[in-house]
């Protein structure tokens, strides 16, 4: 007994040791980044710089609404997650739904090809859409952005749906198929409703995807001040020409970014936790 | 036997329309993917090749250059070599060090200790911070004179390290900056911890084995799977590493950060070189697809794939 106890002890201390400084090595930076965000220009300069500011400078962020157009960028973000989540939840599951439940020729071959897509790297195809999309009129407007997410783009999501789907037994469709339902109406109204979890990893997935998004957005419609993303203002704001930004400015926009990625990981937490995890499943 | 055939052969036409609706049905629902994939993927991939061999600025005419391209990135340029350069620096220790930090941290995460949901958590969070709201936080913590990561070295009287402004560190300083992110192979790899069964553990402890051997032998074999899967993707990403040195560095100082895909950026966008920066995308393309088909032939002399096969 004592021998395990101690043994315990020495499992405990061992994986205290490492991950208890590891977990505050990991936060510094974002508590560092909040506590910068609430610090005067003095305050910035002194040395050696204080973790809680004094006086709580609250006010730098009225004044970032002020110097930055902040509800206009994070109108244009949310229009990009909007098409972001009709496309992953709607598009996605629905080809999703024809990957697992349904059997026809060609079937594995495309899906070993929608796996193989997730590979190619992004800039073989953004050159030549740079170039489509500036023929036909789309730079400097949003639909770069939002009409291909809105088709089924996105291979992670429906990898995600389809290994999702094939869990949910087969005999609730075959049930559904007997009473005339057709295959549109069992992936809407009988396996979509049993896909919640799956349905909510992916939202959060587009909600992160499509917040984090840069360099489309960036080369898309970066050059119209009006259309800018919250992630394309920061960058633009960090690079304003003739001036240097104050850093406390720059920290707390990167913390009025940071915040609402936060919120739904936190809310969402256990469904996105098993979609990562999903994605390290072989097919 | 005779019967059976008739049989089939009268209900064959109907059943042939049933397949035949079915197949198309099937078609239907995988129809926006494969639009897309047209679209945005199969096209523009055989557009990457054709511009690759051409002079495009997008606004002037398109003028046939042959090999022209490549003949040009493979010997006059300079700054190609550099960018890969950086690049493979980058990958062989980010890379790497990012599979044993994150498998680390899974393994103690996945002892029986009390608080590891908690500390879970508070690993991953680095991992959903916007990349780019990442680049501006970690600009101010790499800086020189105020940033965090200097001040115990001020504190000692050393000289600070210049990060971002010396060509020596600021390589270093960004593979620092990605290890703050891999909360998402972490998981993966607490997942595949998850997955190894139990038994296989206490049949080792009843033959004596001690912590060492059951990680040797049983974890690592059964988690060569994961680790290949992290590996390939981890390359493919880091082969595309972009908004941190775009954002941060710009690609200095005198070219340290200047990766693959800052040279392409600043070939396609700033300087409308449309063609050349398609040739390297393609080459790219082909190192990513070649790098990808040697890891899978070596796996099978590293990777164990329970029992068959």
């Amino acid at each position: 007994m004592s021998r395990r106890l101690s043994s315990l002890l020495v499992q405990h201390g061992l994986v205290y040791t490492v991950l208890i400084p590891g977990s505050i090595l990991t936060l510094i930076p974002l508590l560092w980044t909040i506590s910068t965000s609430l610090k005067t220009l003095d305050q910035l300069n002194v040395y050696p710089p204080s973790w809680i500011p004094n006086p709580v400078a609250w006010w730098n962020y009225r004044e970032l609404f002020e110097i930055q157009p902040i509800p206009l960028y994070l109108r244009n973000t949310l229009i990009v997650v909007a098409a972001w989540e009709i496309g992953g939840l709607i598009s996605c599951s629905f080809v999703a739904y024809g990957f697992a439940r349904l059997r026809f020729p060609g079937r594995d071959f495309f899906f070993m090809l929608l796996l193989s897509t997730m590979m190619m790297p992004y800039i073989v195809r953004l050159i030549p859409l740079f170039v489509i999309y500036t023929k036909l009129g789309w730079i400097n407007t949003f639909l770069p952005l939002i009409i291909p997410p809105l088709l089924a783009r996105n291979p992670f999501y429906i990898f995600l749906f389809r290994q999702f789907f094939r869990t949910i037994p087969e005999e609730l469709a075959d049930a559904a198929r007997i009473d005339g339902c057709s295959e549109f109406g069992i992936w809407w109204r009988i396996i979509l409703p049993l896909s919640k979890p799956a349905m909510a990893a992916v939202a959060i997935f587009a909600f992160q995807s499509a917040w984090d998004d840069f360099l489309a957005p960036l080369i898309y419609m970066g050059n119209r001040p009006e259309l800018r993303t919250l992630a394309v203002g920061l960058y633009y704001f960090r690079n304003m020409p003739g001036q240097l930004p104050m850093v406390h400015y720059l920290m707390a926009m990167s913390v009025l970014m940071i915040i609402p990625v936060l919120l739904v990981f936190a809310f969402g937490q256990r469904y996105f936790i098993r979609g990562v995890a999903m994605s390290g499943l072989k097919g | 036997m005779r019967e059976g055939q008739a049989t089939a052969s009268a209900v064959w036409p109907g059943r042939r329309w049933a397949r035949l609706r079915r197949a198309a049905l099937g078609y239907v629902f995988i129809g926006p993917w494969l639009l897309a994939f047209l679209l945005f993927e199969l096209i523009p991939l055989v557009m990457a090749f054709v511009f690759s061999l051409t002079e495009y600025s997008v606004v002037g005419p398109m003028r046939w250059a042959g090999l022209a391209n490549y003949w040009e990135m493979f010997t006059r340029d300079p700054l190609f070599w550099i960018s890969l350069g950086n690049t493979v620096f980058y990958i062989v220790f980010a890379v790497p060090l990012g599979i044993a930090a994150a498998f680390t941290l899974a393994l103690l995460l996945n002892q029986p200790v009390r608080g590891t949901a908690l500390l879970r958590t508070l690993f991953y969070l680095p991992a959903v911070v916007p990349t780019v709201a990442a680049s501006i936080v970690w600009l101010w913590i790499f800086d020189t004179r105020r940033g965090i990561l200097n001040l115990p070295l001020i504190a000692l009287g050393l000289e600070p390290i210049r990060w971002l402004s010396s060509p020596e560190w600021a390589k270093p300083a960004l593979i620092l900056m990605s290890l703050w992110g891999i909360g998402g192979s972490m998981v993966i790899y607490l997942a595949g911890l998850q997955g190894i069964p139990g038994e296989l553990y206490e049949a080792a402890a009843i033959d004596g084995a001690s912590a060492w051997q059951r990680l040797r032998f049983i974890t690592i074999p059964l988690m060569t799977p994961t680790i290949l899967f992290t590996l390939i993707m981890g390359i493919i990403s880091s082969f595309q590493v972009f908004n941190a040195a775009f954002i941060m560095t710009g690609g200095g100082p005198l070219n340290a950060t200047l990766f693959y895909m800052l040279h392409i950026y600043n070939n396609a966008f700033s300087f409308f070189r449309m063609g050349y920066a398609a040739a390297m995308a393609v080459i790219l393309f082909l190192l990513v697809l070649g790098l990808t088909a040697i890891i899978f032939g070596t796996s099978e002399r590293w990777v164990y794939y329970g029992g068959g096969k």
